[in-house]
């Protein structure tokens, strides 16, 4: 790299996004060794507990493949259609992703359980009744839930082929094999394997949805080794061994993606709306049949919850609302610290300091037992567990956010640095003037979509609080809990409504915020 | 910004309530808004001139990463199956109380963990949706494999490793064999009872493991006299919930005050409406009129706490073995 290079007014070793990443190092390692000290070491594993890992292994590779390569016709028809509320259904599209794992279950459920809406059609068909419970239920929730996080990259990748590029294939006469050829499948081999990683990933450290629908101990995962290591073995050993596991996974995983990505190079264009290279004939009815499909899959679980529980809103108790408000505060600090942190990193990765990736994809793979556990330990001394409920829940919401985040800073950081980062640099443009005319003006779409994923995760997330929770202040996700405990099913069909509508409406505000100033 | 953190630290700070904070740790469902607690609270603060504050959480997993070191004054909601780990801690002491009254159906003779409220394990149904339930635990093995029950894990939930103990109970040597029948009509193994109980009410299952206790809450909160918890002639597995004292807490008189306040009839004749469970020391006759009309089983089967540690690992491996194939 020449001298000239200077990336974005950061310096080369330590730019903030280093001491960023470093500080997440810290964290993530840190509470697993902490965990791992105070057990007086690490466990050996037992054969159950490999069984978690090998289960957990093939699952993720088997979720992440299904959602990438489903994704790919979605994306494509997206891009290349255009129709009245579009936009509209690629933000709903978007929902699953974010809901809270016990409303989506319950969703899938109402759609493929063995009272649901598809065994409602097949069985008076004459078709047997199809079981959602086991490994392939699993592998459906991840499918329904990172489905949307695929589409919406490699849509973005899609959409970030300059207009140029299609103007000149259109010039030359290109047939849609041409184009696959020229242009989509370059942009494909940059896009997918991030977007394969980090389904992949949320794969491993998947609790929740494998145990509600996957049938029993066939479908065990480390999380869920964690969780008995923890809660009934009290073998904290075996729970950082478990722990050191997942992020030994992710590191390879890491690795492995790292190897296959490559970028497109399509150079900068002048941001021209592109046209939309529409192939007539029988692609068209297959594009239309395939966003019917998506839509479908995706969208009636998500209508099947709200039909079900809208109805008794209004009836909730104002403890609910409050927790709501309560939560909403707490996603929107969330989404402020992830954003915050993530373009600092974004900007470093783009930098060229591949290993603050890493550090930024690792708090994917921490346990959030393991982690609970550790800053439990840690912080101990400085204050008592209930005050840092909060706090800490904020604190660790936009850390498991920042991996999301990243992926959809990065691709943009690095197409930002390379199009414009020599020009910006001859200008001398560095500090505040940079990030305030340069940075946050092109990167306010990606900024946008981010943020709204990274608040509507963090309100959704019931995470590290059961650990530190004070009964005084309860989080919206928590009361959802609460209230399915106290057998008012009725009540928490309601509440995840309303969590739903709430997570939504963040997602949605912060994603048409980051597409107005890309507008202006 | 600033504002909203301020607003956020407001809504942490303990409210203001006269005296001294005694902490008691409790399980999330025990302390919310729906449980015993907040009536707990109000009706102990009213006595002890002291500020009561629930933790919520792992209480048992809790107290063992805290050690001695615990804010805890008094714990409650332990389990009688793992008791067993939180006497050998030796961070808990003598409740001090007389136990020789309680209205439970097994004898109670611990002098460091003190039950409030108890119920039996049951399989709940619909009578609506399930016409013939089992009469037996026999009758379910031997039921059609269409009989859809959902279940708990014995890895993350309390009432899983009941049905653990309670197989083994019933079934001794044959336990294996009853797994082996059963699994076929287990639609699913959820992680913890609300999943399974939201199951089976959303329609998905016909049975659900849950407790005797539970169709109380139908009759007395939805006025739904449909579920039943089936009655087995081989016995139900009794759950105890109990509360112990910190040998070191730092206020032993208000302590052994909650101790004495657990038994006494202000809190146990609350207990049964918000907990959903029988109160450990009440006459049956001041029981709400949900649980006077519910059956009760003939036989209780109870293991001491050595007994349910021995069982508990290879019964979770035989488990483990028939449900993994």
């Amino acid at each position: 790299m020449a001298a000239g290079l200077r990336p974005l007014g950061i310096g080369r070793r330590w730019s903030p996004g280093a001491f960023v990443a470093a500080g997440l190092l810290a964290l993530i390692l840190g509470t697993l060794g902490t965990v791992a000290i105070h057990a007086g070491g690490l466990t050996a594993l037992g054969s159950w507990d490999w069984r978690a890992v090998w289960f957990t292994l093939w699952q993720a590779a088997l979720s992440a493949t299904l959602s990438a390569a489903l994704a790919i016709p979605v994306a494509r028809a997206l891009a290349r259609r255009r129709f009245v509320g579009r936009r509209l259904l690629i933000t709903l599209l978007g929902a699953p992703f974010i809901l809270p794992v016990i409303v989506a279950v319950t969703g899938l459920i109402s759609v493929f359980g063995r009272s649901g809406l598809v065994n409602g059609l097949l069985v008076p068909l004459g078709f047997g009744p199809v079981s959602v419970y086991g490994w392939h239920g699993v592998i459906l929730a991840h499918v329904f839930f990172n489905l949307p996080l695929c589409v919406r990259m490699i849509l973005h990748g899609w959409q970030a082929i300059p207009a140029e590029r299609f103007r000149l294939a259109q010039s030359l006469d290109f047939a849609p094999a041409d184009i696959a050829r020229h242009l989509e499948r370059p942009m494909l081999r940059e896009v997918l394997p991030g977007a394969w990683l980090a389904v992949f990933l949320v794969c491993l450290t998947s609790f929740a949805v494998a145990l509600a629908l996957g049938g029993g101990p066939r479908a065990t995962t480390v999380e869920l080794a964690i969780y008995q290591a923890f809660r009934f073995d009290f073998d904290m050993g075996r729970a950082a061994t478990l722990g050191l596991v997942q992020v030994g996974l992710c590191v390879l995983a890491l690795l492995l993606a790292a190897g296959v990505a490559a970028p497109a190079g399509f150079g900068a264009g002048l941001d021209r709306a592109a046209p939309a290279l529409a192939p007539p004939g029988w692609r068209r009815g297959a594009d239309l049949a395939v966003i019917a499909l998506a839509a479908a899959f995706l969208l009636v679980p998500i209508l099947s919850v709200t039909l079900a529980g809208a109805p008794r809103i209004a009836e909730l108790p104002p403890s609910v609302w409050e927790a709501a408000g309560r939560s909403i505060v707490m996603a929107l600090i969330s989404a402020v610290l992830a954003l915050a942190v993530s373009l600092m990193l974004a900007l470093s990765v783009a930098a060229g300091q591949r290993w603050t990736e890493a550090a930024g994809m690792l708090p994917l793979v921490a346990s959030p037992l393991v982690l609970g556990t550790g800053l439990f330990l840690l912080l101990r001394g400085l204050a008592s567990a209930t005050q840092l409920a909060l706090p800490v829940t904020v604190a660790i919401n936009a850390v498991m956010a920042l991996p999301f985040a990243l992926r959809i800073l990065i691709p943009a950081a690095r197409a930002l640095r390379h199009d414009y980062g020599r020009l910006a640099d001859s200008l001398g443009m560095t500090g505040a003037a940079r990030l305030r005319l340069l940075i946050l003006p092109r990167l306010s779409r990606p900024l946008g979509f981010a943020g709204g994923l990274s608040a509507a995760l963090a309100m959704g997330d019931l995470g590290v609080i059961t650990l530190f929770a004070d009964s005084r202040s309860p989080t919206l996700p928590l009361m959802l809990y609460q209230l399915m405990n106290s057998y008012r099913m009725a009540d928490a069909a309601a509440c995840s409504v309303l969590l739903m509508a709430i997570s939504f409406a963040l997602f949605w505000a912060f994603d048409r915020g980051g597409r107005l100033n890309a507008a202006a | 910004m600033r504002t909203t953190v301020l607003a956020l630290l407001a809504t942490t700070a303990p409210a203001l309530a006269a005296g001294p904070e005694f902490t008691v740790y409790a399980p999330d469902y025990f302390a919310s808004e729906w449980g015993p607690g907040p009536k707990i609270e109000a009706g102990f603060e009213a006595i002890c001139g002291c500020d009561l504050r629930f933790v919520t959480g792992d209480v048992l997993p809790r107290i063992l990463l805290e050690g001695d070191r615990t804010e805890a004054d008094v714990v409650i909601g332990l389990n009688s199956d793992t008791t067993m780990r939180a006497r050998a801690s030796g961070l808990f002491a003598p409740h001090g109380q007389d136990v020789s009254g309680l209205t439970m159906p097994v004898e109670w003779t611990d002098d460091t963990f003190l039950p409030f409220n108890w119920s039996e394990f049951a399989f709940v149904y619909d009578d609506t949706r399930l016409e013939n339930p089992p009469n037996s635990f026999q009758e379910l093995l031997d039921a059609p494999d269409d009989l859809k029950l959902v279940i708990q894990d014995p890895r993350s939930a309390i009432s899983g490793l009941g049905l653990l103990l309670w197989v083994k109970s019933v079934f001794g040597e044959d336990s294996k064999q009853a797994w082996e029948k059963l699994r076929p009509k287990v639609l699913t193994v959820t992680p913890g009872w609300s999943e399974a109980y939201g199951l089976f009410t959303d329609g998905e299952a016909d049975m659900v493991l849950s407790y005797t206790s539970s169709p109380a809450y139908h009759i007395a909160a939805e006025d739904d006299a449909t579920k039943h918890a089936a009655i087995f002639p081989e016995g139900h597995y009794l759950m105890v919930e109990m509360a112990a004292q910190l040998k070191d807490s730092d206020q032993p008189e208000l302590a052994q005050a909650f101790m004495d306040y657990i038994l006494s009839h202000d809190f146990q004749s609350m207990i049964a409406e918000a907990n959903w469970s029988y109160p450990a020391k009440l006459p049956a006759e001041e029981l709400p009129e949900a649980f006077a009309v519910l059956p009760r089983p003939d036989k209780t089967i109870f293991l001491p706490e050595d007994q349910a540690e021995v069982l508990r690992k290879p019964a979770l491996e035989e488990w483990l073995q028939v449900f993994a194939r």
